[in-house]
């Protein structure tokens, strides 16, 4: 239950999210619990389709409709639900007090305006603000993230950007309002490198100024590694381990994160050695079993009944949790 | 390190794209590639090329499988140039060189079977009767890790790293020597990418393959790779033996690049160079240093005027960089 005094900004409860399809209702996120504190990053990480995004959706209340649905479970944000808040509410906390980026900062962005309208729009929508103030305001959010010469920037348009400065413009638009929590969906997939330590650099360094919380979604445990204080690892929509991101990498229980971190090459492993792999792949959501499912994929043997039951999600160290299959979780 | 003569050498290797504007689209500039390169691959040997977006590695690959025509330089081949050939002159060689594609979703046709795709390199080379390359299909399939009787099923039913080894049991069908490998396994989750590394790694023992491969993730690089190139706006900066490359990198570009991996150790504290700016535009790049202004090192009229030369610095580890970035190391 959500306390005044505690100091998460975010308490995920049992979430459940599911889809209407040709099929039947699919559920996409199974029972997801997770907290985010005050001014920390939150890192959720899994393989494509395991629910990362839909996740973020649900927490943000931007479902598509009429398909998807919560079905279940609380996301408290500083006190109030917001799986059963009013659509009006909702609207008024999103963009301001909760925003997003996404992957694909041309999808973010709106290519017939200039950059500076854009950010102005969200001043505008959700505080009282004069135009004037607003483009001044837009002016200095863009000098934030790093935009050089901003006060000509901001009468351009997104494709007048490289795909860094996009996204640069796509972060000042998130913060300008100065919210509380960012959710960002793998927000530097689509960039190379040298561009992707840019964002992050700036990033973590508008946290340390701004003070806001963040949930990183992402598949690079490196980027994990580096930018989050916790982490939530995701399989066939729920969370199989959640731990501070040094204790995860350092002490893996569940065998799905164990594969995870002995699948990826080190740049200080022996070249040319055999890499351990995870075979199969994920099970589509119409064939998940209520059971752990990690099972089809396991080296360990799984008998009948640990496909059946599903396993509890246990504190197995200091604030460590696992979905506890007894067989997964030697 | 190799007494034998390279599979492959490229000499000022330049692939240039023509820019058209105006009414009359004629050319108005050229968009500079590939612009120079200078590269061979040993017999055996796993050349890593890393460079960011848009700075020429897919080009490359693709001028060296002649699926472009260069504008200049030349590919020696096990001793053929094959800059000059023609198409009906290149036939003996299409079957020696064969690429890896990123996309496995892309590279196949979702209207025909595996079988049939796997198949389709023996048809065009019109070998062998049915009943046989029904057979070497059946091989290649379970060379690559899968039961033969995926030739009868369609490429949706199979996942990311399964549709990879799809494509390079394809890739395989005609015995290759020299696999371009562009970005194999970048569209694949972790998870899945290990195993087609395993693949690559076992086939190059098996059959002795050469391979080039591209791709902008320098820790798989590192590991599948003996040799690493670096290239910037359409030249190859840096190389040398992938440990070298990593424990004592030269250029202030690959230390940037190598500086920008995220290592999956939070007890890790990154000393980061972070490089200022963009990627560059290759159409009318500088003629001199093209680093400079991404470098936060100042340079002088000459450093930006005249092309640095490509020096070995130390055995087998070479380096194209200006004065200015080399800094102190300057002999
Ligand atoms: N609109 C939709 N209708 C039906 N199913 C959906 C819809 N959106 C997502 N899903 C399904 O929900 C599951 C979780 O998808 P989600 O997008 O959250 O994955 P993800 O973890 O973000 O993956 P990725 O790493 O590829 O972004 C997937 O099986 C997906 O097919
Ligand atoms: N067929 C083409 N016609 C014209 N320009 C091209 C063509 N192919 C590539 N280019 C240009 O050549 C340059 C190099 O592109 P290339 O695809 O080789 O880069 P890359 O290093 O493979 O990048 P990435 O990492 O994004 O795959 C780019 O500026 C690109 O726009
Ligand atoms: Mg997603
Ligand atoms: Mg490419």
């Amino acid at each position: 239950m959500p306390t005044g005094q505690s100091d998460n900004l975010l308490e995920v409860r049992n979430l459940v999210t599911a889809f209407d399809t040709d099929v039947g209702q699919l559920t996409a996120v199974d029972g997801v619990s997770f907290e985010v504190r005050k001014g920390q990053t939150l890192g959720i990480v899994g393989e494509s389709g395991c629910g990362k995004s839909v996740t973020a959706m649900s927490v943000m209340r931007l479902l598509p409709q009429p398909m998807g649905k919560i079905l279940g479970g609380d996301v408290f944000f500083d006190g109030v639900n917001l799986a059963t808040l009013p659509r009006d509410e909702m609207r008024s906390i999103r963009g301001n007090r909760i925003s997003m980026i996404f992957q694909e900062p041309m999808t973010a962005l709106n290519p017939v305006h200039p950059i500076g309208k854009q950010i102005c729009e969200v001043l505008t929508q959700h505080h009282d603000m004069n135009p004037d103030i607003a483009w001044g305001k837009a002016i200095e959010m863009l000098e934030k993230v790093g935009i050089p010469s901003p006060e000509i920037r901001v009468t351009e348009y997104p494709h007048q950007l490289s795909g860094g400065m996009r996204q640069r413009v796509v972060i000042a638009i998130a913060l300008a309002c100065g919210p509380e929590l960012v959710i960002a969906d793998e927000p530097t997939t689509a960039l190379d490198v040298t561009i992707q330590a840019q964002i992050l650099d700036l990033m973590k360094s508008l946290q340390r100024d701004l003070g806001m919380s963040i949930i990183l979604i992402t598949h690079d445990l490196g980027v994990i590694a580096e930018t989050c204080d916790e982490v939530c690892v995701m399989y066939a929509g729920r969370v199989v381990e959640r731990a501070s991101a040094r204790e995860i990498f350092a002490k893996p229980r569940h065998a799905y994160t164990q594969g995870l971190l002995h699948s990826i090459p080190r740049l200080n492993g022996t070249p040319k050695t055999k890499l351990n792999t995870i075979d199969g792949m994920v099970p589509a959501l119409k064939d998940l079993k209520p059971g752990c499912r990690f099972a089809p994929r396991s080296e360990r043997k799984h008998e009948q009944h640990h496909l059946e039951e599903r396993p509890d999600f246990q504190e197995v160290g200091q604030n460590h949790w696992v979905e506890a299959c007894p067989i997964c979780v030697g | 390190m190799n007494s034998q003569a390279p599979i492959l050498a490229t000499k000022d290797l330049t692939m240039h794209f023509p820019v058209k504007g105006g009414v009359f689209r004629r050319a108005v500039a050229a968009c500079k590639a590939v612009d120079g390169v200078c590269l061979s691959i040993e017999q055996g040997e796993t050349l890593g090329l890393v460079g960011e977006s848009g700075c020429g590695k897919s080009t490359l690959g693709k001028t060296i499988a002649r699926l472009y025509e260069p504008t200049a330089g030349s590919i020696h081949f096990e001793g053929t140039n094959l800059a000059p050939l023609s198409r009906g002159q290149l036939k003996p060689f299409r079957r020696e060189i064969q690429m890896v594609f990123q996309d496995p979703y892309e590279s196949l046709n979702p209207r025909h079977t595996i079988g049939t795709i796997v198949e389709e390199p023996f048809v065009i080379h019109s070998m062998g009767t049915r009943e046989e390359r029904r057979q070497w299909v059946a091989d290649l399939l379970r060379k690559v890790g899968l039961n033969e009787s995926a030739a009868q099923r369609f490429p949706f039913e199979f996942s990311g790293g399964q549709r990879q080894r799809i494509g390079i049991a394809r890739a395989l069908a005609l015995k290759p020597k020299l696999l371009i490998c562009d970005e194999p396994v970048s569209a694949l989750d972790v998870s899945i990418q290990s195993q087609v590394l395993n693949l690559l790694m076992k086939l190059q023992r098996e059959m002795g393959l050469s391979y080039l491969f591209i791709s902008h993730d320098l820790a798989v690089v590192k590991h599948i790779s003996d040799r690493i190139a670096v290239m910037y706006l359409g030249r190859i900066v840096e190389l040398a033996p992938s440990e070298e490359i990593y424990s004592n990198p030269i250029h202030p570009y690959t230390k940037a690049l190598i500086s920008a991996i995220p290592v999956a150790d939070p007890t890790h504290k990154p000393d980061r160079v972070i490089l200022e700016g963009d990627v560059p535009s290759p159409i009318d790049p500088p003629d001199g240093c093209r680093f400079a202004p991404r470098s936060g090192i100042s340079h002088n009229k000459e450093h930006l005027d005249n092309l640095p030369s490509f020096r070995e610095m130390s055995p087998g580890h070479w380096v194209e960089a200006c004065p200015a970035c080399l800094g102190d190391k300057v002999v």
